[in-house]
């Protein structure tokens, strides 16, 4: 039974450490805000969500798997509010999420300068 | 590794000509310096530095940049002087740091003087798990009384700094709520998250004896909360809850608790701020003082917080429509 929970918890620690790494690879990587900003709350959610989740496995029944449940609640409820926030207020500033057709001139454009 | 950091973060600080940049990084500032307390276990001072450091300097900043242009003007001059100076003072600094003891030296002043009698004697003069509350509320009491002091006399300055009329303060209750009216998500978990904010803040107030915490943690995510709930629900709301004039004087009522305990000490015959005489038992004594002054401390900081918040509010309603 133990060695089950730490194969899993493992599973889920390692997964979440992925999802966290991807995050920071997107935000670098991906080519505009809104996009970037996906990138990050991946971080936030399913990255720090995952490894709560590992840790609380790892905690056994007590006051620290309450603790660990209280943080991935809020976690879960204040990261994403936020960036749903920024997200809409970047749009309201006008800034227009980039779309295949933004890119297929964009393309062009550089295609057509050379 | 956070030192660097650190290091990293406050000279892209200085490099920096967007304000707003400016204030999220130095936000990120506090965060780090937040965790590298955790990392020397200094729970309580992270525990401030993240609050108030990370949270409401953050919030105020941007509060006040709504006043203030975004960007920072070029400097025209070349300030070789001052780098030189800056040089030649942190280079006597290190060279000052080498007389003295090496970390975790166990023959260091700093180990041999106060600190063993804190740790020692603390738990049969106070009675209090948390050390780090019986030194900041009991031995240094005086110290404490003039940090609150300090952050009401600041209070003070900036709100005489932004003095509004009432035509304004009028303006502010009909016109500011309409901005975050569709903000139904935002709305909707702030509702959520509100209760259980001004819970904890409740708890870290009364819990600083046993844990981390204490009345500046707790002023300041009280203060929190508010501030939350003045941005999405107007102003008007919130001064339905709690009148500005109230908040205004309960700045000056936290510090006159701290002090008035004081005073009440030496009226039953006892030092300033010698809690022992307040109950039959000095142990009971001190608990009850320190929970006094914890309170007056709270009570004052998150006052202080809001009224500035309410202020900065005003005068930005001012900027906008009292054309």
């Amino acid at each position: 039974m133990d060695i089950l929970l730490d194969i899993l918890s493992w599973i889920l620690l390692i997964s979440g450490s992925f999802f966290t790494f991807t995050g920071a690879v997107g935000l670098f990587r991906f080519p505009d805000f809104f996009s970037r900003t996906h990138a990050a709350s991946v971080t936030d959610t399913l990255g720090a969500g995952l490894i709560l989740i590992g840790l609380m496995l790892q905690a056994g029944w007590g006051l620290v798997l309450a603790k660990l449940l209280l943080i991935l609640v809020f976690s879960l409820l204040a990261s994403t509010t936020a960036c749903h926030a920024m997200a809409k207020a970047a749009l309201k500033s006008g800034l227009k999420p980039l779309t295949y057709s933004d890119q297929e001139n964009s393309a062009e454009e550089t295609t057509s300068k050379h | 590794m956070l030192l660097s950091f650190l290091a990293l973060t406050a000279i892209a600080i200085t490099r920096m000509g967007d304000l707003f940049a400016v204030v999220m990084l130095s936000g990120i500032y506090s965060l780090l310096s937040a965790s590298l307390f955790l990392d020397l276990d200094a729970v309580d001072v992270a525990f401030t530095e993240a609050s108030v450091g990370a949270g409401i300097s953050t919030l105020l900043f941007l509060a006040t940049l709504k006043l203030v242009p975004r960007y920072e003007k070029k400097s025209r001059y070349k300030p070789a002087l001052a780098l030189g100076v800056v040089i030649v003072t942190g280079a006597l600094l290190i060279y000052g740091t080498l007389d003295m003891p090496h970390f975790g030296d166990a023959d260091a002043p700093v180990h041999q003087h106060v600190a063993p009698r804190y740790l020692n004697d603390s738990i049969n003069e106070v009675g209090l798990p948390n050390v780090v509350t019986s030194v900041l509320a009991s031995y240094r009491g005086y110290d404490t009384l003039g940090e609150v002091v300090v952050v009401f006399a600041a209070g003070i300055g900036v709100m005489s700094l932004l003095m509004v009329s009432q035509r304004t303060k009028a303006r502010a209750l009909t016109k500011v709520p309409a901005d975050m009216q569709h903000q139904i998500i935002l709305r909707i978990v702030a509702k959520m998250m509100l209760p259980l904010i001004l819970i904890f803040a409740l708890y870290v107030q009364f819990h600083g004896d046993y844990g981390p915490g204490g009345g500046f943690q707790a002023g300041v995510i009280f203060a929190a909360g508010i501030i939350l709930y003045t941005m999405l629900f107007g102003l008007s709301l919130t001064q339905s809850v709690i009148k500005p004039v109230f908040v205004e004087m309960l700045t000056a009522f936290g510090v006159l608790l701290y002090s008035g305990v004081g005073i009440v000490c030496m009226i039953l015959g006892g030092n300033y701020l010698d809690y022992d005489v307040l109950s039959h038992d000095p142990v009971h004594g001190q608990h009850l003082g320190i929970l006094l002054i914890e309170l007056g401390v709270g009570i004052t900081v998150a006052a202080v917080m809001i009224t500035l918040f309410f202020k900065f509010t005003w005068r930005t309603v001012k900027h906008k429509y009292n054309q």
